[in-house]
C-alpha cells in the first residue's frame, strides 16, 4: 500500500494529465464522431508536430527553472530564414543544417547573457523573441513560398499505418516523437539530465555540489534554441511557405503544454513525457473548437489560457501537500 | 575661486548619480542625432491654434506609453512585470468601442446607423466602462500574482495572450470604426493649443507622484521589491501592495486604451497597443529602474519613454521599417540592462574618478 502511495504521489500530475487527455478526447467522441477516426487521432500528431518538439525543449528549460519566450519568434525567423534561402537555391539539406546551427547559437548566446550577466531569463527571452520576429520581418516584409523539391516531398508524402486504414502520417511528424524519446532518456538516465533536475531545484546546492552549472545552464539554452529551429523546419515543410507572422503566441501554447503535463513551474518537478500528453490535451481542445464550427478562433485562445491557470493552481496545490507529507 | 569650482563637480557629480541623468543624456544624443539627420525635427508651428510639428508629436503619441510606462514602473519596483499592458490597451478600447456603437443590441444593422455621429451610451459611462475593464485586468494579475503566488511574468503572459482574445469576444471580431466625435477629444483634442493627452499625462503623473512620494505607498512598494518575506516580517501586507502596483498598472493601460482608440478612431483588437509591453519595460530600465525591483523613479520612467518615442520617431524619419525597429528596440533593451548591471556601473564610475584624479594631479 505504501508502495503504491509513494507511486502516485511521484507520478501523479502526469497519471491526472494522461486521465484528463482520455477523458476529454472520450467527451469529445461523444460530441462529435468524427473524432472516432483513427486518421482524427493522428491529426492531433499531424497538426501539433512543431509545437510538440518547442514545448519538449521548453519542457527541459522550465525544469532548470528558467524559461524561454523567444520560441515563437524563432520559428518565424527560421520559416522566413528557410523561404529566403531556399529561393536563393541554396541546397535544402544545407539550409536545414544552417537553420540549426542558428537556432544554437541564439540560444546560446541567451544562455550565456542570462547566466554570466545575471539578467532574469524572461527578460533576455522576451528581447530575443522580438529580436527574432524583427529580424524574420527585416528579411521579407510579405511570405514567401517554398518551392524546393526536398521540402514538398517531405510535405506531401503520407506514411500509411499499418492495421488503420486510410490513417497517415507526415515524415515530419516523426521528428517530434523521435525527439522526444531522445529526450526522455537523456534528462532520466543521464548526468547532464540529473543536473537539470538539480539545477531546478536548487541552483545554489547544484554549484556547491560541485555540478557544471554554467555548462548546464547554457546547453538548455541552445537545445531550447535548436528545438524552435527544429519546430521552425517542420513549421516552414507543413506550410511551404515563410512569414515572419507566423506561430504567433505559440510560446504560450508551449508554455500551457508544459504546464498541463505536469512541470512546476518553480523547476525541479516534472517529465518530458507529461510534455507530449499537455500538447495532444491543447490539440484535442482546438480541433473539438474546430468541430464545433460557431465558436471562433479566439476561443482557443481564451480556452488554453483558462486551462493554463486551472493547471498552475492544481499544480501549487499539489505540490504544496507533497512537501508537507 | 577653488571653492567654486568644488562646488560646481560636487553638483555634477550629484546630477551624473540621480536617476534622470543617463535617461536625459540618452535623450540628448538622439536629439542631436535628429539634429544633424533630420533637419526640421525642431520645427513646431501653429496651425489653427493648436502648436504641431514632431516634438508635440513624440509627447501627444508618447501620451500613452507615458502612462503605460508609470504603470510598469510601480509593477516592475515590486520586482514583478507585468507583460499583459497591451492585451489590457486591447480591452479597454473594445469596451470603448463596443459601448459606442449605435447598433449595440439592435437587430438591425446598417451602414447608417453603425456610421452615424452618436453614441449608445453616454460618454462618462463609457470612460468609465473603459478605466473599469482595464483596472479589472489589472486587479485580476495582481490577485494571481499576490493571492495565487504564481511567478509575474505566467501570470501576466496568460492575459498577455487570452487579453487580445477577450478584446476580440467584446468586438466580435470586428475592427471597430469609431464615428462618435465627443470621443475623439481624448485623443485629437486641444486645450490652449496643446493635446489634452498631455494634460491626461500631466494629471496621471502629478497623482502618482504625490501618492507614492507624500504617502509612504511608494516606499512600501520599493520594500516589496528589495525584500518581500522582510516586508512582511515588517508588518506590511506585501500582498496588497503588489495588488495595488498590478492594479495601477492596468488602470494606466485603460487609459492609454482610451487614449489610442481615440486617436485611430478605431479599435482593431489584435494590432491596437501591439508591443506595449517591450516598449513600456524599455521606458521603465532606461529610467533606471532596476528589473529586479526596488528604488523606482516615475520621473525617470517618463523620461524613459519620450526617449524610446523620439527614438522611434526618428527611426521612422530616418525610414527604417517598423517591423525591423522592433530588432533593434529588442538590442536596445539588453544593451541598457546590460549598462545599468552592477559591474558595468562600476567600471563606469572607476573611469569618472580616474579622469577626476588625472585633472586634480594636473591642477596641483
Amino acid at each position: 500500500m505504501p508502495k503504491i502511495k509513494k507511486f502516485l504521489f511521484t507520478n501523479g500530475p502526469l497519471l491526472a494529465t494522461i486521465l484528463i487527455f482520455i477523458v476529454v478526447y472520450i467527451i469529445g467522441g461523444q460530441l462529435y464522431p468524427a473524432m472516432k477516426k483513427p486518421q482524427v487521432f493522428v491529426n492531433l500528431f499531424i497538426n501539433n508536430a512543431s509545437l510538440l518538439i518547442v514545448s519538449i525543449g521548453m519542457t527541459l528549460v522550465v525544469l532548470m527553472g528558467g524559461i524561454d519566450l523567444s520560441v515563437s519568434g524563432m520559428i518565424a525567423l527560421t520559416s522566413v530564414a528557410t523561404a529566403a534561402l531556399l529561393q536563393l537555391n541554396v541546397h535544402p539539406i544545407l539550409v536545414m543544417l544552417l537553420m540549426l546551427i542558428m537556432g544554437i547559437i541564439l540560444g546560446s548566446a541567451m544562455g550565456c547573457i542570462i547566466h554570466y550577466l545575471k539578467v532574469e531569463a524572461f527578460v533576455v527571452t522576451l528581447m530575443g523573441l522580438f529580436f527574432a520576429r524583427g529580424m524574420a520581418f527585416v528579411i521579407s516584409r510579405t511570405s514567401i513560398t517554398i518551392s524546393d523539391e526536398l521540402y514538398r516531398y517531405l510535405a506531401l508524402t503520407k506514411i500509411p499505418i499499418p492495421f488503420f486504414d486510410n490513417a497517415g502520417i507526415y515524415i515530419p511528424t516523426l521528428v517530434g516523437i523521435v525527439l522526444l524519446i531522445i529526450v526522455y532518456v537523456i534528462s532520466r538516465f543521464s548526468y547532464f539530465g540529473r543536473t537539470v533536475f538539480a539545477i531546478g531545484n536548487n541552483e545554489q546546492s547544484a554549484l556547491l555540489m560541485g555540478m557544471p552549472v554554467a555548462r548546464t545552464k547554457i546547453m538548455v539554452y541552445s537545445i531550447s534554441g535548436f528545438c524552435s529551429a527544429l519546430a521552425g523546419i517542420v513549421f516552414s515543410i507543413s506550410l511551404l511557405s515563410g512569414f515572419g507572422g507566423y506561430a504567433q503566441s505559440m510560446e504560450m501554447d508551449a508554455i500551457a503544454s508544459v504546464v498541463i503535463g505536469g512541470t512546476a513551474l518553480t523547476g525541479g518537478q516534472g517529465n518530458v513525457i507529461g510534455t507530449l500528453f499537455g500538447v495532444l490535451i491543447n490539440g484535442t481542445i482546438v480541433s473539438i473548437l474546430q468541430l464545433n464550427g460557431t465558436l471562433t478562433s479566439w476561443w482557443t485562445r481564451i480556452g488554453v489560457g483558462i486551462l493554463t491557470l486551472i493547471f498552475i493552481g492544481v499544480q501549487s496545490l499539489f505540490y504544496i501537500r507533497k512537501k508537507r507529507t | 575661486m577653488k571653492r567654486n569650482s568644488e562646488k560646481k563637480v560636487s553638483f555634477f557629480t550629484k546630477f551624473r548619480k540621480s536617476r534622470i541623468f543617463w535617461p536625459l543624456i540618452a535623450l540628448v544624443i538622439i536629439l542631436i542625432f535628429d539634429g544633424i539627420y533630420a533637419p526640421g525635427f525642431f520645427k513646431i508651428g501653429i496651425v489653427e491654434g493648436h502648436l504641431y510639428g514632431n516634438i508635440i508629436d513624440v509627447i501627444n503619441n508618447g501620451a500613452p506609453l507615458i502612462l503605460v510606462a508609470i504603470g510598469m514602473t510601480m509593477v516592475i519596483a515590486t520586482n514583478g512585470v507585468d507583460l499583459s499592458v497591451g492585451a489590457v490597451i486591447a480591452i479597454s478600447a473594445a469596451m470603448g468601442a463596443v459601448l459606442i456603437n449605435p447598433a449595440l443590441g439592435n437587430e438591425l444593422i446598417s451602414n447608417e446607423i453603425l456610421t452615424q455621429n452618436i453614441s449608445h451610451t453616454p460618454l462618462p459611462l463609457i470612460v468609465l466602462a473603459n478605466l473599469g475593464a482595464g483596472t479589472a485586468c489589472g486587479l485580476f494579475n495582481g490577485f494571481l500574482v499576490s493571492r495565487a503566488k504564481i511567478q509575474p511574468m505566467v501570470a501576466t503572459l496568460i492575459l498577455m495572450v487570452a487579453g487580445r482574445g477577450l478584446a476580440q469576444l467584446i468586438t466580435n471580431g470586428q475592427i471597430m470604426t469609431i464615428y462618435y466625435t465627443p470621443y475623439f477629444w481624448f485623443g485629437n483634442g486641444f486645450v490652449l493649443g496643446i493635446p489634452v493627452a498631455v494634460y491626461i499625462v500631466i494629471a496621471v503623473v502629478i497623482a502618482a507622484t504625490l501618492l507614492v512620494r507624500k504617502t509612504s505607498i511608494g516606499l512600501f512598494v520599493e520594500s516589496v521589491g528589495v525584500n518581500a518575506k522582510s516586508t512582511y516580517y515588517s508588518g506590511i501586507s506585501e500582498k496588497n501592495i503588489k495588488l495595488i502596483a498590478y492594479t495601477f498598472s492596468g488602470f494606466c493601460a485603460a487609459i492609454a486604451g482610451l487614449i489610442l482608440s481615440s486617436y485611430a478612431h478605431s479599435a482593431d483588437a489584435n494590432n491596437i497597443g501591439l508591443n506595449y509591453e517591450l516598449d513600456a519595460i524599455l521606458s521603465v530600465v532606461i529610467g533606471g529602474t532596476l528589473m529586479a525591483g526596488g528604488r523606482f523613479s516615475l520621473i525617470a520612467s517618463v523620461i524613459g519613454a519620450l526617449v524610446i518615442r523620439t527614438f522611434t520617431i526618428t527611426m521612422y524619419t530616418v525610414g527604417v521599417p517598423a517591423n525591423a525597429l522592433m530588432a533593434a528596440k529588442a538590442v536596445l533593451v539588453l544593451l541598457v540592462i546590460l549598462l545599468y548591471s552592477d559591474q558595468s556601473r562600476r567600471m563606469i564610475n572607476k573611469l569618472f574618478e580616474r579622469g577626476k584624479r588625472k585633472k586634480e594631479s594636473t591642477d596641483a
